[in-house]
């Protein structure tokens, strides 16, 4: 499958800034959603570049968090969803009847708006992707969750109680633990939906000092409501209202000289 | 006005659950009264260690262990039926039914229960215990088997309601999480929402076991009357509630011991029921606080 292949070509393309430039690492085309009569995505297209952070931004219901979840495929199991066009990851289109879900979402992995570890002990809670793919070797299970908990910056504060319940931690840390879930999967895309909204702010800047260190293995898409947010650790920038694309650019350009008048009134907080 | 009428509600309030306890403490003091009277004409190292119950005959023995392997025997066979199809219901109707079709069958299941029991053990009798004798011709025609079989029939839907509650209460992000990962439903429901739901599971298993102890006219009709000391479900046994019914149904002597003998036989049936209602009780309080 070409979803999976890509990861080895991606390391030498890494370096080259031109070609990266250039490159596509999840493109849509058109993309329509509806639940029932509702329609939440009105046509959007978009490409989304490879190891960069793409910020999603607009005001509630304006559709962000259907189209994030558009990537992994997570609305199929939403009564009432239907969608049109196509949106391709590395070439393929995932909504192929051919794709396996479950597939695509190794390799497209998603960290949610509350923190939510399973009731299990830490170990168990990263090792889960690992497990259900079938390893089951003991040294390999134990140095890919030491690896996906050092990534997620997590390992120093919970190395000695790994066997303590995931419940029991803050929900900050309980957070950088579902993102270390998360990569320990080795996915290739990771999408953020709010990861900071239950946080307080002394979490929020670790995760997302987090987030701006992932970006050079990862390519990192995360829908936030904060705009700070978006323009400290964001390198693109799309801004959505009522299921539609309203501007999409450089980070910096659309914060400070966007197109349109709709994109400055909520940037600057007269709306939203 | 206005503060006598509230005062007055609350007050009836208060005597209707005031009144509640009464009746609970009012039967559990007769219980242990005249279970008491009981044991000072029998000692209770010979009530547990007898290995006869006839009170009713010349040659009296009080030994409950006959009734008590025939309430373990009955429920034993119950639980073994329910406790596989209730998880398997439970787990379907939580993880893949579409939500029309579990809204309608889960209350068709709760019939289930509503079903008088007396039909159950009638069922039992006339249907169940011939068509059991056409495949074990040596099948007796009061027998645990098939007292057993339907009693887990029965208590089905107090497995898959109560499971069912528990893996629906179980957060959507879980699943999801789980999903994200790459997972496959089947994974999602073992591996995640099943072990999250594990308490109310077990409290819903806990709740069958303590029903199916208590029933009484299914095995009243259809198990027999004979207390043996035995766990061959194809013979003819008594468990401690139908013991319970054939000497209230009886002649026997108000204030005699073998009257004294049902309070006795009472109690034990209420130790069990109590603690397993207590077990429940505790697991279920501790699996409320795990989501808010």
């Amino acid at each position: 499958m070409e979803l999976v292949a890509e990861k080895n070509t991606k390391n030498f393309t890494m370096n080259k800034e031109s070609e990266q430039e250039s490159k596509t690492k999840i493109s849509i085309k058109n993309a329509r959603v509806w639940y029932g009569d509702f329609e939440a995505v009105k046509g959007i297209s978009m490409d989304i570049k490879p190891n960069s952070v793409t910020a999603f931004i607009g005001p509630s219901g304006c559709g962000k968090s259907t189209f994030l979840r558009l990537f992994n495929r997570m609305n199929d199991y939403i009564d009432g969803f239907r969608m049109e066009g196509k949106i391709k990851i590395d070439g393929t289109n995932i909504y192929n009847k051919k794709i396996h879900v479950e597939e695509l979402r190794k390799e497209v992995g998603m960290v949610f708006q509350k923190p939510n570890p399973f009731p299990k002990s830490i170990y168990e809670n990263v090792a889960y992707g690992l497990k259900i793919q079938g390893i089951s070797d003991k040294k390999v299970l134990d140095s890919r969750v030491e690896k996906a908990l050092r990534q997620a910056d997590l390992w120093e504060e919970v190395k000695d109680d790994l066997k303590k319940s995931a419940l029991a931690l803050s929900g900050g840390q309980q957070q950088r633990l579902c993102i270390a879930r998360t990569l320990a999967v080795e996915p290739s895309i990771i999408l953020m939906d709010e990861p900071t909204s239950a946080l307080d702010p002394i979490s929020t800047a670790k995760i997302e000092n987090l987030i701006f260190g992932l970006k050079e293995k990862y390519t990192i898409i995360i829908v936030t409501h904060n705009m700070q947010q978006a323009s400290r650790i964001s390198d693109y920038t799309a801004f959505f209202y009522i299921g539609e694309l309203v501007e999409y650019s450089k980070t910096k350009t659309l914060f400070t000289k966007p197109e349109k008048k709709r994109t400055e009134n909520y940037i600057t907080g007269r709306f939203g | 006005m206005r503060k006598f009428k509230e005062g007055f509600i609350e007050k009836t309030l208060l005597t209707s659950a005031l009144i509640t306890v009464a009746v609970t403490i009012g039967i559990v003091s007769v219980l242990a009264f005249e279970a008491v009277r009981f044991f000072k004409e029998v000692s209770i190292f010979d009530f547990f260690t007898d290995s006869q119950w006839t009170p009713l005959f010349t040659d009296k023995h009080y030994g409950i262990l006959p009734l008590l392997s025939g309430t373990f025997l009955t429920s034993a066979i119950a639980i073994s039926v329910a406790l596989p199809i209730g998880l398997s219901i439970s787990i379907y109707l939580s993880e893949y039914a579409p939500k029309s079709f579990r809204k309608t069958v889960k209350p068709m299941l709760e019939l289930l229960a509503a079903i008088p029991t007396v039909v159950y053990g009638f069922f039992a009798l006339i249907i169940v215990t011939p068509y059991l004798q056409g495949i074990f011709p040596n099948l007796s025609g009061f027998n645990s088997l098939s007292a057993g079989l339907v009693m887990g029939i029965m208590i089905i839907p107090f497995i898959s309601s109560i499971s069912e509650d528990a893996l629906h209460a179980v957060p959507r992000e879980l699943r999801e999480a789980s999903y994200g990962m790459g997972a496959t439903k089947l994974q999602t429901a073992f591996k995640v929402v099943v072990p999250a739901a594990s308490s109310g599971i077990i409290v819903s298993i806990i709740l069958a076991i303590s029903r199916a102890i208590g029933e009484t006219m299914i095995v009243a009709v259809a198990a027999g009357q004979q207390p043996r000391l035995t766990l061959n479900p194809m013979v003819p046994i008594e468990t401690i509630t139908a013991y319970i019914v054939q000497v209230s149904l009886g002649d026997v002597q108000h204030g005699s011991i073998e009257y004294r003998t049902i309070f006795a036989a009472g109690i034990t049936l209420f130790a069990f029921t109590f603690v397993l209602n207590t077990i429940s009780y505790r697991i279920r309080k501790k699996y409320q606080s795990k989501y808010e």
